[in-house]
């Protein structure tokens, strides 16, 4: 065997990025679509400062995990449309690890974004720069988490009528943890409470989801190409 | 030496098909549409999991590691798995760091090389079906599973192909392809499926009432 399997998992990631800089309009969807539904809350809830303080955690928590959805449908969907997938299947790396890759990749295009765009967002809702640590944290491992997580469900859902509706239904219970521990730390962290166990929470639920997503996922696609 | 029976059962689409090719052979599988000549040749691809029967390699079951079993075949579909954002080069990055490969010497023997920086959406069907067909070679696999390679190529690009299928055979390689029309394959052995009967044609799914799936 000639193939090394870090090496195409990297390959895969660089092929994946090269997409995403050449569709940038695709890729910057999402994270437009996370600061857009923030900004819209200040607007129907009224610009009361102590209100939106109190709401901001959860408002981030939320639009960050529904602009997550948003390319995970393309994500193993276009690679099965044009025949792709089949190619990465023969060059020999393992279905979960091919998974796993495009997991790192949607983090990469779609997690990293948000992360980043986190941040204006919680200071326009005016949350205390004290909990930004917190709130950074936490979504660092939530959109780790929602990578996983959706990519599982991405490669479950490929190939069968009207997944891009199955999608969200199969996700979001399935994040639901990940959203309570995530806010519930930044709850805790305003009101001067001890945040620690919510992240770790988090931590652990991150751990349990990076072997046993890639590995489903990988069965997925393998399904998905019969 | 290479060796290859295949022998399955599946209930509708194949029914106990079997074969064996030594080192240099080719096969050409014909049959009328739907008889599963493509699904054939993906259950020999590793790709599919055939309900009964074996595919064996040199008398091992090839599909029990099918990551091992991928570093022995190129496969080329139906479709040319081109990303149209990408390059050429970049299209055939991956497979080059899967197999080691030189992807340059692969777009020059499918007289591609001048088109190697340009991104796939500005390619005809059948250059980019001549990028596929670079990909199989860059995969210096022994045996090679090509769903009708003839597909949009020129008269030029038919000879190409000849010779290319001529040193990969001399080489001990294996060539198994699905066509339509006569390919440029010397002394191949031809495997005629034969299709269904219209009364084994199952309904297809779309008459189902919708709602009753989801």
């Amino acid at each position: 065997m000639k193939f090394q399997i870090p090496s195409l998992i990297m390959a895969i990631l660089e092929r994946d990025l090269r997409l995403a800089l050449r569709h940038g309009a695709d890729t910057l969807g999402a994270v437009l679509f996370f600061i857009l539904a923030g900004a819209l809350f200040p607007l129907a809830l009224g610009p009361s400062p102590e209100l939106l303080r109190r709401m901001a955690p959860g408002i981030v928590w939320v639009c960050a995990l529904l602009a997550a959805l948003l390319p995970l449908d393309r994500l193993f969907g276009a690679e099965l449309e044009d025949g792709s997938l089949d190619q990465l299947l023969m060059t020999g790396l393992p279905a979960s690890l091919i998974a796993l890759a495009k997991m790192m990749a949607h983090w990469l295009t779609t997690g990293l974004p948000l992360l980043l765009a986190a941040g204006p967002l919680a200071i326009m809702l005016g949350m205390p720069t004290g909990s930004m640590v917190v709130l950074l944290t936490g979504l660092f491992l939530g959109t780790l988490i929602l990578s996983l997580i959706g990519g599982m469900a991405a490669s479950v859902v490929l190939g069968a009528r009207r997944g891009g509706v199955l999608l969200p239904l199969l996700v979001l219970p399935l994040t639901t943890p990940a959203l309570i521990f995530g806010a519930a730390a930044l709850d805790a962290a305003q009101t001067g409470l001890s945040w620690g166990p919510d992240l770790e929470l988090l931590g652990a639920f991150l751990a349990a989801a990076i072997p046993l997503c890639p590995l489903a996922a990988g069965a997925g696609l393998r399904a998905a190409v019969e | 030496m290479e060796n290859i029976s295949v022998f399955r059962g599946e209930r509708l689409v194949l029914d106990r098909v079997g074969f064996t090719l030594d080192a240099g052979d080719a096969l050409l599988l014909t049959g009328p549409n739907g008889a599963g000549k493509s699904t054939l040749l993906r259950v020999l691809a590793g790709l599919r999991k055939p309900e009964g029967g074996h595919v064996l390699w040199s008398g091992v079951d090839a599909l029990a590691d099918r990551s091992q079993h991928a570093g022995r075949v190129a496969y080329l579909g139906h479709q040319d798995a081109l990303k149209l954002g990408l390059t050429l080069r970049e299209n055939l990055t991956l497979a080059a760091r899967a197999s080691g490969g030189n992807p340059d010497l692969c777009m020059k023997s499918l007289n591609i090389s001048g088109l190697a920086d340009l991104p796939a959406r500005m390619l005809s069907a059948g250059q980019k079906r001549r990028a596929a067909l670079a990909r199989v070679l860059l995969a210096q696999a022994p045996l090679w599973l090509l769903d009708e390679p003839s597909l949009g190529l020129d008269i030029n690009t038919m000879g190409l192909l000849g010779t290319l299928f001529a040193a990969h055979r001399q080489a001990g390689g294996i060539v198994i392809a699905t066509t339509h029309v006569p390919l440029p394959l010397p002394n191949a052995r031809t495997l005629a499926l034969p299709g269904l009967n219209e009364s084994d044609i199952p309904q297809p799914m779309e008459d189902f009432p919708e709602d009753d799936l989801l």
